[in-house]
């Protein structure tokens, strides 16, 4: 597990759970990772988010949703986007892993078994939808950069998979 | 400008990707299945984020007001340094597998050096482009040799696309003035040293594809000087237009 520091007043907590990611609504910004930082100073709260991926466009987005729930909150905001240390899935939340499972996308594996999931093909991801291991990736691409698509071999569910980051 | 050089090399590195990631987005609605076309372009994503991520910092250091999108979308072709590779036309899947796996296996060496740079925002762009081109890299090796070690006619397609390629790869490990200039102070990496290290995987990528290497010992070069094959004039009408057309348009 990575562990880096993340500094997140606890008064501002809760308004940043509320804030969701635009491509995966049942997911908080907070169980994401994302959040780097936010720091009240005076009327102002800075606020450090990462991108999950270079690309992902949910981060012009995200980076708008915080601005308008801070300002609502009666907070002025400024918002900036850090790269170092990158993004990597150890940061979602077991809370997150688990919204992720309900909604229907197959949380991360560790980095070993994602290996042989994606470049093997050995079947260890779990169907979403029944469970059963007996799945198998139909594309290492999915419908955002952060996922790989799957299919479930005894109950037919295609799903996605969230593939890991390190 | 004060960091001319250090603007130069970053440009330099995010055009391969901008012009690249062009060429993947064009297969957009056009791949040969809906999960390659998916694939391409979220490569093709990738890199125009990490483009962004580029861009931005060069508008910083040029400090003259240009913004990344202005970097971006309103150059001449001249003053485009990606590599010839990069924007080599889609002829035909092999094609575009081809490039992206001669890319991809040089990019990813070079990003894995670019980490560290003493630049600490190229360093910490690297530390995040490298996670997802490995990505890229596993796809498109996965391809050459699906393609490669498949039937008699996507065998032929596969080696006619290295073949016409193959002339190039030697382009990537030419340095500039600029490249120099970074590598001398420690921000640059020095591409030459990647070389040996690159053909060899490429090698033995190939060989287990059952393709044959390339012999041809002549090379094309042009491209980080700004001189291009006549496909990048079209690419750029493509890439350019909305905003040649509507200035300062935005989304």
């Amino acid at each position: 597990m990575t562990t880096t520091k993340q500094n997140i007043d606890n008064d501002l907590v809760a308004i940043l759970e509320k804030v969701s990611d635009p491509e995966i609504p049942v997911l908080s910004i907070m169980d994401m990772g994302v959040v780097r930082s936010a720091i009240i100073i005076d009327d102002t709260v800075k606020v450090e988010i990462t991108p999950t991926y270079s690309g992902c466009p949910a981060m012009d987005v995200i980076g708008d949703d915080i601005k308008s729930a801070l300002i609502k909150a009666g907070y002025k905001a400024e918002i900036d986007l850090i790269l170092y240390p990158a993004w990597t899935t150890d940061w979602i939340t077991s809370r997150g892993r688990k919204a992720l499972e309900d909604y229907g996308i197959a949380a991360p594996l560790d980095a070993e078994a994602d290996k042989s999931v994606l470049l093997e093909g050995k079947r260890l991801v779990k169907c979403t939808n029944c469970g059963s291991a007996n799945t198998r990736m139909v594309s290492q691409f999915g419908s955002t950069a952060c996922k790989a698509q799957f299919q479930c071999e005894d109950c037919q569910e295609p799903f996605d998979y969230f593939k890991c980051l390190k | 400008m004060k960091n001319q050089y250090l603007y130069n090399y970053i440009l330099g590195i995010a055009d391969n990707s901008l012009i690249l990631g062009q060429r993947m987005g064009e297969l957009c609605g056009h791949g040969p299945s809906l999960e390659t076309d998916i694939a391409c372009t979220n490569i093709s994503l990738d890199l125009f984020g990490q483009v962004r991520s580029y861009f931005q910092y060069a508008s910083k250091i040029a400090g003259d007001g240009r913004t990344e999108d202005d970097i971006a979308m309103l150059r001449k072709e001249r003053e485009y340094k990606n590599v010839l590779l990069a924007e080599q036309p889609n002829t035909n899947f092999a094609y575009t597998i081809g490039r992206q796996f001669l890319f991809d296996v040089y990019h990813l060496a070079f990003l894995k050096e670019l980490q560290k740079s003493t630049d600490l925002t190229l360093a910490a762009i690297a530390n995040k482009c490298v996670k997802e081109v490995s990505y890229h890299e596993r796809f498109s090796s996965d391809w050459v040799k699906r393609l490669g070690d498949g039937t008699e006619q996507s065998r032929q397609k596969m080696q006619e696309a290295i073949d016409d390629l193959w002339t190039y790869t030697d382009e990537l490990f030419h340095l500039t003035e600029s490249d120099k200039e970074m590598v001398s102070q420690g921000i640059g990496v020095d591409a030459t040293l990647l070389k040996d290290a690159y053909y060899n995987s490429v090698k033995e990528l190939l060989e287990e594809a059952t393709l044959h290497i390339p012999d041809s010992k002549y090379f094309q070069k042009g491209g980080k000087k700004g001189i291009h094959t006549e496909h990048l004039g079209y690419l750029l009408s493509d890439l350019q237009y909305m905003q040649r057309t509507y200035p300062n348009m935005e989304w």
